[in-house]
């Protein structure tokens, strides 16, 4: 294996990543707000269809990321109104969503499009392209900066960046700012918070909101930027395995990347090599298709540490009286 | 009462009339759906073709899960549909159950030709035959040497595409360096472009500059990257050159909308047994048209048509991956 197609497996671990992380996010700060979200594919899925829809019709790929943004905070309110306002149980409702996206989005594409529940291929503006950094053509012939500035950092669509920015910038909201505190605390003891004064629901329904607001872009970057159109159930799972993610990095931020990066490079991987030789022994793909899901178990067992939940995540708040 | 009686039998008396007058055909897709822009939509253009020409209508479902495979043809046998037109590998299994169950109810079944059952017309195609020829065309058309492959879900049938495919590559160009992915082991692999997408990147960067997807609704994001990435692509079982102009390098036909059409016109006298559909009998071959026209020189097509005489008289044989459940020229 050579230096070049170790970039090249890291540039596909980053954009594999990408619509992880962005969903990971989100799940963050729903969960650590005390509400636990296992629809965060489903609304990936509803924000990758009605972006590209929207997309396709007008022309305008940021109409479409407004238009998949919004689907996604639509069912992230029902999710909200089901689970705050009605005290409903979070996973059900979550289940539900997953249910809602993956039968709506078909039926819907294939009364506008006609096309068997896709919709028509994007051209031009009506997809997120790559950037090129500055400086990236002239230091590309610098001996190694140069290729893993031009070929690793730079050329992503700008969806990535956001992703990566994102990072930083929730962990300074969770941890250094009063709304961060607030919200945190609701998902640990929300009968201290509301003993405050603050309101428990409002704080939940705007961790909620965020939420939808993450999963929109995850969406929208899957449809526009890694791919021009919609394939029904094209998430394929990747909400679930953001979810994996989250119990992986232990409901914190930083930790969230890297784990949703190493799950990008265990899928690059596969992707790559399909079955890998070590020696006398041949790994075969599945296993490295299911290393997400078996880490996550370890961690949940307690091998590498605990993870522990926020306190009062899944169980509705209800105020005495 | 009386009235209520006379009222109830007269409408049992049409409902029987009405089931034995038109024996509609029915169609059960697989899991990939009736638009699939590929195997289940060529099933769906022949029933079509056959509706708009004899002015019949036949009955459809799409099949969601596998539970809803036996459910379904059930459903349909008891209803008086005849033949039951059901399509893909996957239905072998239930087909068994179910057909004995009907004695009177002729089954057709596409891409299955094991079973034993005497009321069943199997038909296989020999896309291995098809899949020989457009890989004698990307070998030819390939100016790296390397040439690339994407399966959909591993199964026997995905590997036989990709068996004919390295052949035909290697009898044009002995030195040629094959590519060889499957999407996945699960039935989401039939409809992960991102997926498809990565895959194709990742053989690119492995030299690859055409590559043939033989992956259902996964192949929509190997061609799409495939034309971003100013390579060519080669589609498969519908003529799939129009989705990227001038990028799309051929397409393997399988014409399974011949087979739906056949079965559907013979009606409930469909002729049983098990049929394969090769070059010889026009079951597969590659696509021409206007859209990949400047992509195929005349020398190419020349050579490409010999070698279809050649497998269609019987002088050139391509191996069967399912002869032996291994490829001469490919290793997965």
């Amino acid at each position: 294996m050579d230096f070049l197609t170790i970039l090249q497996i890291l540039d596909s671990s980053v954009r594999l990543a990408t619509p992880l992380l962005l969903a990971c996010l989100a799940g963050l700060y729903s969960e650590r707000a005390g509400i636990f979200d296992i629809g965060l594919e489903g609304k990936m899925l509803a924000a990758a269809f009605l972006s590209a829809a929207v997309a396709a019709v007008t022309g305008s790929v940021w109409l479409g990321l407004l238009a998949g943004i919004a689907a996604s905070m639509v069912l992230s309110g029902l999710h909200g109104l089901a689970s705050i306002t009605f005290r409903g149980n979070q996973l059900i409702s979550g289940v539900a969503i997953n249910f809602l996206a993956s039968g709506l989005t078909v039926l819907v594409a294939q009364d506008w499009f006609a096309q068997g529940g896709r919709t028509p291929s994007l051209g031009g503006d009506a997809r997120f392209t790559g950037l090129t950094l500055p400086f990236a053509d002239a230091l590309a012939g610098v001996p190694v900066i140069g290729p893993v500035y031009a070929e690793l950092i730079s050329g992503h669509s700008i969806l990535v960046y956001l992703a990566v920015a994102a990072v930083p910038a929730t962990w300074w909201v969770l941890y250094r700012t009063r709304f961060g505190l607030r919200l945190r605390a609701v998902g640990e003891n929300p009968a201290a918070v509301d003993t405050a004064g603050i309101s428990v629901v409002g704080l939940r329904f705007a961790a909620v909101a965020i939420c939808g607001l993450l999963c929109g872009i995850a969406g929208a970057y899957l449809s526009t930027a890694l791919q021009a159109g919609f394939v029904k159930e094209m998430t394929a799972g990747r909400g679930f395995i953001a979810l994996a993610a989250l119990i992986f990095a232990k409901w914190r931020p930083w930790q969230a990347m890297w784990a949703c990066l190493l799950f990008g490079v265990l899928q690059a991987i596969a992707l790559r090599y399909q079955n890998i030789r070590l020696g006398e022994i041949t790994i075969p793909v599945q296993v490295m298709d299911a290393l997400p899901y078996v880490l996550t178990v370890v961690i949940l067992a307690g091998f590498v540490g605990k993870a522990i939940a926020p306190r009062a995540g899944g169980e509705p708040y209800v105020k005495e009286r | 009462m009386t009235m209520m009686k006379t009222l109830l039998g007269a409408a049992a008396g049409l409902a029987l009339a009405a089931g034995a007058a038109m024996a509609e055909p029915a169609l059960i897709f697989d899991l990939g759906g009736k638009f699939d822009k590929s195997f289940n939509e060529a099933a769906f253009n022949g029933a079509e073709k056959w509706a708009k020409e004899t002015g019949g209508t036949y009955r459809e479902i799409e099949m969601q899960s596998e539970a809803q495979r036996e459910q379904a043809l059930r459903r349909f046998a008891e209803s008086g549909a005849n033949p039951i037109v059901t399509m893909g590998f996957a239905m072998a299994d239930p087909l068994s159950a179910v057909a004995p169950d009907y004695p009177d109810t002729k089954f057709v079944v596409i891409d299955v030709n094991w079973l034993d059952l005497p009321n069943v017309r199997q038909v296989s195609f020999a896309e291995h035959e098809g899949s020989y020829l457009v890989g004698m065309l990307a070998a030819m058309a390939s100016k790296t040497g390397t040439v690339g492959f994407i399966g959909g879900m591993d199964v026997p049938l995905i590997r036989h595409f990709g068996c004919g495919y390295a052949q035909g590559a290697k009898a044009v160009n002995p030195d040629v360096k094959i590519v060889a992915n499957m999407t996945g082991t699960t039935p989401a692999a039939w409809n992960d472009p991102v997926k498809g997408s990565e895959l194709t990147k990742a053989q690119i960067s492995q030299g690859a500059d055409v590559i043939y997807a033989a992956a259902g609704g996964t192949g929509v994001g190997v061609l799409q990257t495939a034309a971003d990435e100013g390579i060519l692509s080669i589609g498969v079982d519908s003529n799939q050159n129009h989705l990227h102009p001038g990028k799309v390098l051929t397409s393997m036909l399988k014409r399974v909308d011949v087979a739906v059409y056949e079965a559907m016109t013979a009606g409930e006298n469909v002729e049983t047994g098990v049929f394969t559909m090769g070059l010889k009998e026009d079951g597969v071959g590659y696509a021409m048209d206007e859209n990949n026209a400047a992509l195929v020189t005349d020398e190419m097509k020349t050579k490409v048509e010999e070698a279809k005489a050649k497998i269609i008289d019987g002088s050139l044989k391509v191996e069967s991956y399912y002869t032996n459940d291994s490829c001469p020229a490919l290793s997965f």
